[in-house]
């Protein structure tokens, strides 16, 4: 067994990434920051129940589990930072009014999720508790996309759902739980076929206009028209007519910032724990969407204290891949002298000013020019000066 | 915008396939029985096609080195789907998925008394939901290929295969007894290439959706 061998999609980020990765975390940190957003860092494991609040069986089999020692019992290790940051709004910090706060840590996966083609990722994020309106989303669907900008994404394809759309047509029924479920499955991979099959199976269930509304919600995808068409071809139930209308309002307020907008009425990620509008950004040459979103009301109802929620998150290591830092050598050559005060007073003077100096331990001398350097420290008339190599 | 990239496999998809493409205006350049190469142009600058393995399919698009796929159901179920979109049955390929056995075993009563069955398949998550679903034990055993010899040489007990005509059944003593599926071949897209590329993906979409609409109201007719 050849020890160094790490897991299947576990691997070591190695200094160009891992330069990309913090140089994109501590832009999207500071703009959070910046926006109110008060950090928070959960615990890399914690108990099953409160990693899992809404019952996903989904995330559940995504989570690593241990058993504690000390207590006997189930501990996980987190698949999702969300529900913790939850947890601390409704139990720690307590506030009636308005709650922001913003994470960044690893999160495990037992297997790799969908596309990503890693178990452990960076996920970075941003939540705001206590608002329910329509002000909340934007701010933090605003505050997505400078996120994206920031870390030098621009092409950004932003795709915009509402859970309450497929919540209403199966409120406005009485259909049982596993059906609920298999429609939701075939929604999810816009399967006409199966969906046919399901609402035609499922008559004595669901009424005519239910089964055709079900039938539709695949093809609502595309741009405005679609809320158009929608309006017109869905049943006209307030939670419906409602969703289009947010939906609307917040097409009219992004459009100018991204490159497409679109609608999916279809699309119902996260479905166990979302309630309202939920958006995914997507960029060229990534199989995967960069940044995903949503309203959750409901999720700290399992600790105790529903409150209406809104956040994103988004995965700083898929990011990293997308952008092209200036990867040339740029750093300073200083020869070693521990006497020399003059020679490490510069030293200390070009790093305060943000320069890398590299100084050249004496026995391990380099011909060539290695380290990442494109300049060194001279002497020049007793003075110590950068020139170019 | 880029281009478009769909992932085809060879023989009855890529036959079947070939009216519907031209109807949507897209033609080889190459000819694919004697050209050897795997990215194959088309007539069209924004549309070029791989060649891969039937089962491959649903792996290519999902992990976007396709943007589209067309594949057969059986595939597509062994694959579990994650990642794609299913939005069109073509209704082309078609055949059916089945439980066979040997001719002279009786399937029936080992079902009623709640027999372990060997069940030899290729595809093994088809097999074992469908006997989970029937609440039978099965023990299922792999199989790559010509799983008709299954039976005949006590491997096992009975076949889960694909079965369009039936010759193969008959020439080799076995019987189909259960029918677990209708199979055809979906056209799949990858989740994020529908939101990157739609332009291009949507229209040939729309095309091939009049086409299999055009075509199944016509064999109604017939």
């Amino acid at each position: 067994m050849r020890n160094w061998i790490l897991p299947e999609y576990i691997e070591d980020i190695l200094p160009a990434e891992a330069l990309a990765i913090e140089v994109i975390r501590r832009r999207i940190l500071d703009r959070l920051l910046v926006c109110g957003y008060q950090l928070v860092m959960p615990p890399m494991l914690e108990f099953v129940e409160s990693l899992i609040p809404s019952n996903d069986s989904n995330m559940n089999l995504r989570m690593f589990k241990v058993i504690d020692q000390l207590s006997g019992k189930m501990m996980g290790l987190r698949a999702d930072i969300t529900s913790q940051i939850a947890r601390i709004d409704a139990h720690l910090l307590n506030h009636a009014g308005v709650t922001r706060l913003c994470y960044v840590g690893s999160v495990l996966h037992t297997t790799p999720s969908g596309l990503n083609r890693t178990r452990e990722l960076l996920q970075i994020g941003a939540e705001l508790y206590g608002h329910a309106g329509l002000e909340s989303d934007l701010e933090i669907q605003k505050l997505m996309l400078q996120c994206l900008i920031i870390s030098g994404i621009n092409e950004i394809y932003l795709d915009l759902g509402h859970v309450a759309v497929f919540r209403g047509l199966i409120n406005g029924e009485k259909i049982p739980v596993e059906l609920e479920t298999e429609l939701f499955g075939a929604l999810q991979a816009k399967d006409t076929s199966t969906l046919k099959e399901l609402c035609v199976g499922a008559k004595k269930y669901m009424g005519k206009v239910s089964q055709q509304a079900f039938m539709l919600l695949p093809e609502l995808y595309g741009d405005r028209r679609i809320l158009i068409q929608a309006r017109k071809l869905l049943p006209d139930y307030p939670e419906i007519r409602m969703a289009l209308d947010e939906l609307g309002t917040v097409a009219t307020e992004l459009e100018s910032s991204v490159r497409a907008l679109n609608f999916d009425l279809a699309d119902l990620r996260g479905y166990h724990y979302h309630t309202g509008i939920v958006f995914a950004a997507y960029t060229n040459n990534s199989p995967n969407a960069v940044a995903l979103g949503g309203r959750y009301d409901e999720i700290g109802k399992a600790f105790g204290r529903a409150r209406p929620a809104t956040g994103f998150s988004m995965d700083l290591r898929e990011l990293s891949r997308l952008i092209k830092l200036d990867s040339r050598p740029k750093a300073i050559l200083a020869p070693y002298n521990r006497n020399n005060k003059n020679l490490n007073k510069k030293i200390e003077h070009l790093r305060t000013e943000g320069e890398i100096v590299v100084v050249e331990l004496s026995k391990y001398q380099n011909k060539k020019n290695t380290l990442g350097c494109n300049r060194k420290l001279v002497l020049k008339n007793k003075i110590w000066e950068v020139i170019d190599i | 915008m880029a281009g478009i990239t769909i992932a085809l496999s060879k023989g009855r998809i890529f036959e079947e396939t070939a009216p519907l493409l031209r109807a949507a205006g897209i033609f080889l350049l190459d000819d694919l029985e004697t050209s050897r190469k795997l990215i194959l142009a088309t007539n069209r600058t924004d549309v070029k096609f791989i060649i891969v393995r039937a089962s491959d399919v649903p792996t290519y698009v999902q992990h976007g080195a396709a943007d589209i796929g067309i594949s057969g159901k059986d595939v597509l179920l062994e694959h579990g789907g994650a990642g794609l979109y299913q939005p069109l049955d073509l209704n082309i390929a078609c055949c059916r998925m089945m439980v066979a056995v040997r001719d002279n075993f009786d399937y029936e009563s080992a079902v009623r008394y709640g027999a372990r069955l060997r069940i030899a398949s290729k595809y093994v998550r088809i097999a074992h939901e469908h006997f989970a679903g029937k609440s039978m034990h099965v023990d299922l055993i792999k199989l790559y290929g010509s799983m008709e010899l299954a039976p005949l040489v006590g491997l096992a007990d009975a076949i889960v295969d694909l079965v369009s005509s039936g010759d193969t059944l008959k020439a080799n003593h076995l019987v189909a007894v259960e029918e677990i599926m209708p199979i055809s071949a979906h056209l799949i897209i990858n989740q994020a290439a529908l939101k990157l590329k739609r332009k291009i993906i949507q229209p040939m979409l729309e095309i091939f959706s009049a086409i299999v609409k055009e075509n199944s109201t016509a064999h109604k007719n017939l």
